[in-house]
């Protein structure tokens, strides 16, 4: 989680040029000090997290009376809070085991879904040419400035109401129950998704030589065979990048979870069970420690393995060349 | 552009997480049949016959155990009866629920623990009046002390359903015996026993107010519950429902001599430090130091029971146990704080109107009862099927016809000040503010 970027290898490119100010700041960010630097803030960054692991295998009565240090003077360990966590007793909510399962299936399609359409939305607007397409690219860029909390209720109605002109029903209510309601959770989150994911990836497609494009229309190539055999390998990073970013975003929300998947647990992800964890009163919040560590596991495994995109996502909008 | 990097680790990834998904079991549909219906001991329900096969959602901010406890509550009427209840409980259930109303999507029942709240939703006209059963029921067994809580414009809209008692001073009896201190049953007595532990070594009392974002609450009890003593239930009406300017000299009194006990020194915070300390004790922590012996007295809720840290007995001869928050002037009567939620209705459904009535009805509250940690101001419960000491203790304090009941104030007020500046007012306070400053600050909050 960690990234220690200025640690990578002093460079034979910084040697030549610690004339201009950039060489200067590179050539200082490759020091010695620059490394210590980095690795205490690490440290420092990690403490919590580390403390709240070690808290997670102590005991309830010794979570709850005193702090994790005291665990290195007193150990005493315990997977009971894991065990609780993942398959204890509450019958009517189930613990995590169950939710992780929900969790997943509304992950997965939601960073599934934008993608496929932010994907042939941007090809669309970078390297077809039709009317106005300048005016839908601004349109779409600009819906980033809207803030999902000021849709939640139009969008709650547009399910349980349907949508009707002048009293003419132009779509019935979706009346979905339980399972169902996963597709609301989908929708909700490709609708929030879509503006900021045809701008990163219109950053990058539209980034992509003409010539290539030009040869394969020459060649004959209709616009579906040049996104899937062109575009589609080329943008691998960028679809990524954007992949990771939802995929974390989704995992972690509670928000929109919560209004469109309700609580059940036919539904819920980790999240709104997290929530509940501690009980009506908060008296079980030594259960929160495991359910945290439980919940992050698999972001941690996203983020890890595709953490390379990730940099270079986060860049995507910015360098160029 | 080094774009060509791997993309075979991204697929491999999403690989693994779609086979994940595809293990996913869909949940089974289980069919009740009421096959039982004729049986004797469904005898109970057969008002309420006649609606098999219908489903009643209920939305609330019960959850875990509780809810658990929720469900094994009503499954006899599910059997008997055919109507299935799907409870939903939520932390988030006060912001939710608005959401969920406006966006269409209500729940037919919701268990709605603050009155300001219930009022908001009859006057945007989603609350249903509920039915002459309903009502005819909850008037034989609630007090009109409570039944007016939910009463709107002279429409009735849910009967109460559990209840806390809020009036409580948690001590160890152990101690107690120990030292040879003898519980209060006036205020001069509860001063009395305070000075007495003070002047042993010990300070009295610990308190403790962190609770996350709904920091001060247990100030706001506090307070309350003094103002209910020194002003008398009247005046606490007219304070609750702005009758009275928050910054009244009644409210001040209230405030000063609540902090006779919460400001002072020699009395505060037995186990955690000074006076500030209540500011940033959690309440759910606050009454620990009772079981080491490091305070002697804690002012809290019925509640509170749950918190006491694994293997402390709560009973009257075990290791902690509460007494009743003595009055001021006994003459007044026995003046109670508490809370409790209502049973509104969002939906007017035969079903749904079956349900609310059950939920109203003395079994039950009995049912419910049996299962543990559950407490009703309702009379037809009967304390022999309370297991829990306290609670029995608090439905004896309900059902006791000196009793002259108040709710919790802060959840009568509008939400800007009784979530809200009240809370962080209390907060001032307690970390130092004068009482004039801080009574000031919440009268200049309160809405137009």
């Amino acid at each position: 989680m960690t990234t220690t970027t200025p640690t990578l290898p002093a460079g034979a490119q910084a040697t030549g040029k610690t004339s201009t100010a950039a060489g200067r700041v590179r050539k200082r960010l490759n020091s010695r000090t620059a490394t210590l630097a980095s690795i205490v803030i690490a440290v420092l960054w990690t403490i919590p997290t580390f403390g709240l692991l070690v808290s997670s295998f102590r005991p309830e009565n010794q979570i709850k009376t005193t702090g994790w240090w005291t665990f290195f003077g007193d150990p005493q360990f315990t997977l009971e809070n894991y065990q609780e966590v993942l398959f204890g007793r509450s019958s009517s909510s189930g613990q995590l085991a169950s939710y992780f399962i929900n969790s997943l299936a509304i992950t997965i399609p939601s960073v599934l879904f934008p993608l496929a359409f932010a994907s042939l939305a941007a090809y669309a607007l970078a390297w077809i040419n039709f009317r106005g397409r300048d005016w839908v690219y601004i349109a779409i860029f600009a819906l980033q400035i809207v803030p999902l909390q000021m849709a939640l209720v139009p969008l709650l109605k547009f399910f349980s109401t349907g949508v009707s002109l002048g009293g003419v029903p132009l779509m019935p209510a979706w009346d979905l129950v339980d399972e169902q309601k996963f597709a609301q959770v989908w929708f909700a989150h490709t609708c929030f998704a879509l503006p900021f994911a045809v701008f990163l990836l219109h950053n990058f497609i539209s980034q992509l030589p003409k010539d290539l494009m030009e040869a394969a229309r020459v060649d004959g190539a209709t616009h579906p065979k040049i996104f899937r055999t062109i575009v589609l390998p080329l943008i691998t990073p960028a679809i990524a990048a954007f992949g990771i970013f939802q995929f974390l975003w989704v995992w972690n929300d509670l928000l929109v979870a919560l209004i469109f998947a309700g609580g059940g647990n036919e539904t819920a992800p980790l999240t709104v069970r997290l929530a509940e964890m501690a009980g009506s009163r908060g008296n079980e919040w030594q259960r929160l420690t495991a359910g945290a560590f439980v919940s992050i596991v698999v972001p941690l495994v996203v983020f890890l393995s595709l953490q390379r995109y990730f940099v270079r996502g986060l860049l995507a909008g910015s360098v160029k060349g | 552009m080094a774009v060509f990097a791997r993309p075979r680790q991204a697929l491999a990834v999403a690989g693994v997480l779609g086979l994940a998904l595809s293990v996913t079991a869909c949940g089974t549909g289980d069919d009740k049949s009421s096959d039982k219906a004729d049986s004797a001991e469904c005898a109970a329900y057969e008002k309420y016959q006649g609606n098999d096969g219908k489903k009643v959602t209920i939305y609330s901010s019960i959850r875990d155990i509780e809810a658990d406890r929720l469900d094994e509550s009503w499954k006899q009427f599910e059997d008997c009866t055919g109507i299935d209840i799907d409870h939903e409980g939520s932390g988030e259930f006060e912001a939710q629920l608005g959401v969920r109303v406006d966006g269409g999507n209500a729940p037919d029942l919701a268990f709605i623990p603050q009155p300001g709240l219930l009022k908001r939703f009859v006057d945007a006209g989603k609350l249903k009046p509920v039915s002459a059963d309903t009502k005819a029921m909850a008037e034989q067994n609630y007090s009109a002390d409570w039944l007016k809580y939910s009463t709107v414009n002279g429409q009735f809209y849910g009967a109460p359903l559990g209840s806390n008692v809020k009036s409580f001073v948690w001590y160890s009896p152990k101690t107690f015996k120990e030292k040879g201190w003898t519980v209060p049953t006036t205020w001069d007595e509860l001063i009395a026993l305070s000075d007495k532990v003070a002047a042993s070594g010990t300070k009295p009392w610990c308190a403790g107010i962190e609770s996350g974002d709904a920091t001060g609450w247990p100030a706001t009890d506090w307070i309350e519950d003094v103002m209910l003593r020194t002003a008398g239930p009247e005046v606490y009406d007219q304070w609750t429902t702005h009758g009275i300017p928050f910054n009244d000299p009644k409210v001040a009194e209230a405030l000063d001599k609540a902090g006779t006990i919460l400001k002072n020194e020699k009395y505060v915070n037995g186990g955690f430090g000074g006076v500030k300390s209540i500011a940033t004790t959690s309440f759910q922590e606050a009454g620990t130091p009772i079981t080491t012996g490091k305070c002697a007295l804690h002012r809290q809720a019925s509640f509170y029971a749950n918190q006491w840290p694994p293997g402390t007995k709560v009973a009257e001869d075990g290791d902690v146990f509460a007494f009743y928050f003595p009055a001021i002037d006994p003459a007044k009567g026995k003046p109670v704080l508490g809370g409790g939620e209502f049973v509104a209705a969002f939906a007017d459904r035969p079903e749904v109107q079956a349900v609310q009535t059950y939920l109203a009805s003395g079994e039950y509250a009995n049912s419910r009862a049996k299962i543990g940690d559950w407490v009703s101001a309702n009379n037809k419960l009967d304390p022999a099927n309370v297991p829990n000491p306290v609670d029995k203790l608090s439905v004896q304090i309900l059902q006791d016809q000196k009793t002259v009941f108040r709710f919790d104030g802060s959840d009568l007020m509008p939400a800007a000040v009784g979530a809200g500046t009240f809370w962080k007012g209390m907060v001032e306070w307690v970390n130092g503010k004068d009482t004039a400053t801080v009574l000031q600050g919440i009268e200049s909050s309160w809405p137009k």
